[in-house]
């Protein structure tokens, strides 16, 4: 196994991208990892996106968005695994290189789900859920974080104003992050007043429905120095699976895909949880944000809001969390959130995170998650240089 | 001597026309939205407007344009319904899928049989885009007078975000020469491009829309453009109007466009019916008008811009004679019409409005 390195980012801001279609968008934060990396080719191509045949009618869109890039002839697939198909897209593109199968290969995810009309969006997402015991219930995706939320609640006596603080962090962290859809911050007054979605959901527990994209280039570890000033190294991608549906779990307030996933990446980088320097979770929900800091080892169970209560999870706290607006201020474009993070923990250890600049940040964690937890995608990143 | 652009684009006639009469109808029905949102919404959550007009089981398309018809041909006096040489109506519910509402509209105000019909379709700007024929039939000598109406009796899914605001009314123009008008044409202006906001496919009972699409790419560019292609064509601004109306699917996007645009609250008040009345589709910047008409001075100047989804705006700029001071006289004004109120409760409005259906 070779070390493997991000050697460019890139990503378009996160919004309603009407005038352009699927491809179009893609193809803009595609070859802006590309200029930042400094490479013209690529041995493969891998496109993370979940909704695409549903809400665009559209699928293969590997060889699609290799030839409007003018990559025609490359390696090239789309990886789908719901709400982590961006993380498992780079995951493959980490084998592929790390296998010694290819030397450059491009991951970029992108979701284009404004086009559609609401409900057919929140059917669509459905998808990620149990088709057969959950969705055919006519349970949305909204109404399963919103029974795991009220059950966090009951079980550990928390209110739901309680998790204020993840909303009141991810947008004011956008507010500093020109990709971010949200630009704005909110209060933890707003949050008590906001529009009940799903009970005990709120509109600011929710991240939106939006398009986007994001892109990364990877390459052997051993060469990046010589294609970038800035190199960052996978130390870890790990993938945990559990079972779809949440009734059929071991314990729904316990994510098991994502202790898997994330013990899997502590072991394989050699470094635990006080390591990380920043976590870029997956704040589909803020009851998300909760379970992901326990499965993660950051606080026991039913403890993770109370780092947010605390104030742990803001850029100077101990556990900094969505510093550039995470998937409720930055956005969820769904196959596309996995290399948004990725790209902006790299843009931290870079030091290029500019007002939301974690200090000393060498070593950051992404996580993605898919459905409400079946499968979890892990990566630790690392800075190669001072 | 060479065109410029906006020589091109402003829409007008070599002959002066104007608007020889007007008339407003909204039907007597309310529909509370806290009604809506009592059924709906666990009565929580704000809701776009106060309430709507709802029409009363007698009444369509066809009843509803023949009483502002008939308004508007008292309010003109002594025109000859037989120099009415087109009689246009333009809504999203017309009665008959074939079958012209325009006809029966025409024999009951005595048009027939020398005279145009027909019925316009382009969602809430059908009665506009008439109005805009109606001023090149008359002004190329081919008409007299040309009647125009924009009229509807908006349908909602029940339980969508439009039954709040889905209302029904609208407004009559008789277009003749500008010597007998009682408001003069400056000029009109177009802007149009396929922007699938909202539609309703055949065989379908209610509409559907693309949710916050209907917005920024939909009213709001369309709406600007217009208005500010009209304006930078007659070289005016927004200080030059006593009154702007625009299209008014709820309270907030008038507002906006208006503060957008550089109007003030005080030049768009009069005009916005829609908290009162709903948004009437065809006949919602139409009826604004009428209200503006009711209570405008000799001399002021309105700005009308509609909005129409798929979409299009259709802006005019007008001004106020003398005539309008006698002949508003003469018939309903459009605040009569908001005042004749009786308010219904949802199961009420689910009768009159058949959404029962086998």
């Amino acid at each position: 196994m070779r070390d493997v390195a991000i050697i460019g980012v890139g990503q378009t801001k996160v919004g309603e991208h009407w005038d352009i279609s699927l491809r179009h968008l893609a193809l803009g934060p595609l070859q802006a990892a590309m200029a930042d990396a400094g490479v013209a080719r690529a041995d493969a191509l891998y496109v993370g996106n979940m909704l695409s045949g549903e809400l665009a009618g559209q699928e293969h869109l590997g060889a699609l968005v290799a030839d409007f890039a003018g990559l025609r002839g490359v390696e090239a697939f789309k990886i789908e695994a719901a709400c982590c198909s961006g993380a498992a897209a780079l995951r493959m593109g980490y084998v592929a290189v790390a296998g010694g199968l290819a030397d450059i290969v491009i991951v970029v995810g992108v979701e284009k789900m404004t086009d559609a009309l609401g409900p057919d969006a929140t059917t669509a997402l459905a998808m990620a859920a149990d088709g057969d015991y959950e969705a055919a219930q006519g349970i949305s995706f909204v109404a399963i974080n919103a029974l795991l939320m009220r059950r966090y609640m009951h079980e550990y006596g928390y209110s739901h104003q309680d998790f204020a603080p993840f909303a009141v962090n991810a947008h004011r962290n956008a507010t500093n992050n020109p990709h971010a859809m949200f630009r704005f911050p909110v209060t933890a007054e707003r949050f008590a007043r906001a529009r009940m979605i799903c009970a005990p959901i709120n509109l600011l527990d929710s991240s939106p429905i939006c398009d986007g994209a994001a892109a990364v280039v990877l390459a052997p570890a051993d060469a990046a120095h010589a294609l970038s000033a800035a190199p960052i190294r996978i130390a870890a991608s790990a993938v945990g699976t559990d079972a779809l549906a949440v009734h059929d779990r071991r314990d729904p307030l316990v994510l098991d895909g994502a202790i898997l996933s994330t013990r899997r990446a502590y072991e394989q980088a050699g470094v635990g949880p006080e390591d990380i320097d920043l976590f870029e979770l997956h704040d589909a929900f803020s009851i998300m944000a909760s379970l992901s800091l326990e499965a993660a080892g950051f606080a026991d169970k039913g403890q993770g809001l109370r780092l947010a209560l605390e104030g742990e999870i803001g850029i100077e706290g101990h556990v900094p969390v969505t510093t550039m607006g995470g998937l409720k201020a930055r956005g969820h474009p769904v196959g596309a959130t996995g290399v948004y993070q990725v790209v902006e923990v790299v843009q931290q250890l870079r030091g290029l995170a500019g007002a939301n600049q974690v200090p000393n940040a060498r070593t950051g964690m992404a996580q993605n998650i898919g459905g409400s937890g079946a499968t979890v995608v892990t990566h630790i990143l690392e800075r190669m240089v001072d | 001597m060479t065109l410029s652009v906006s020589d091109v684009e402003l829409l007008k006639p070599d002959r002066e026309v104007g608007i020889i009469g007007y008339g407003a109808y909204v039907p007597r029905y309310r529909l509370p939205a806290s009604e809506v949102a009592r059924v709906w919404a666990g009565g929580q959550g704000g809701t776009p407007i106060t309430e709507k007009s709802v029409p009363g089981l007698d009444e369509d398309v066809v009843t509803m344009s023949i009483e502002a018809a008939r308004n508007g041909l008292v309010r003109a006096g002594d025109v000859d319904p037989a120099l009415i040489r087109a009689v246009w109506v333009g809504s999203e519910s017309h009665p008959y899928a074939v079958k012209p509402t325009s006809t029966i509209v025409a024999e009951a105000i005595g048009a027939t049989p020398h005279t145009q019909a027909g019925d316009w379709e382009f969602a809430c700007k059908a009665g506009t885009e008439a109005l805009q024929a109606a001023i090149g039939f008359v002004g190329s000598g081919m008409a007299r007078y040309a009647l125009v109406i924009g009229m509807d009796t908006a349908q909602a899914r029940p339980g969508d975000a439009l039954e709040y605001t889905a209302g029904a009314g609208g407004a009559a123009y008789l277009v003749g020469p500008a010597a007998e008008a009682l408001a003069v044409l400056e000029g009109s202006f177009s802007y149009v491009t396929d922007t699938p906001d909202f539609w309703r496919r055949a065989y379908q009972h209610y509409p559907s829309h693309g949710g916050r699409f209907t917005g920024r790419p939909a009213y709001f560019k369309h709406v600007v453009a217009a208005a500010q292609g009209l304006m930078e064509a007659l070289v005016t601004e927004p200080a030059d109007y006593a009154y702007a109306v625009f299209h008014q699917p709820n309270v907030k996007f008038p507002q906006t466009v208006a503060k957008r645009l550089g109007f003030t609250p005080a030049q768009i008040e009069d005009g916005l019916l829609v908290n009162e009345i709903g948004n009437t589709y065809a006949g919602s910047s139409l009826i604004g008008l009428t209200a503006v008409l009711d209570v405008a001075a000799p001399g002021d100047r309105v700005l009308l811009v509609s909005y129409g989804s798929g979409a299009g705006s259709d802006s005019f700029s007008l001004r106020v004679t003398e005539a309008i001071l006698e002949r508003r006289q003469r018939a309903p004004a459009t605040r009569d019409y908001i005042l004749r109120r009786v308010e219904i409760d949802y199961a009420t409005y689910v009768r009159f409005t058949r959404a029962l259906r086998e």
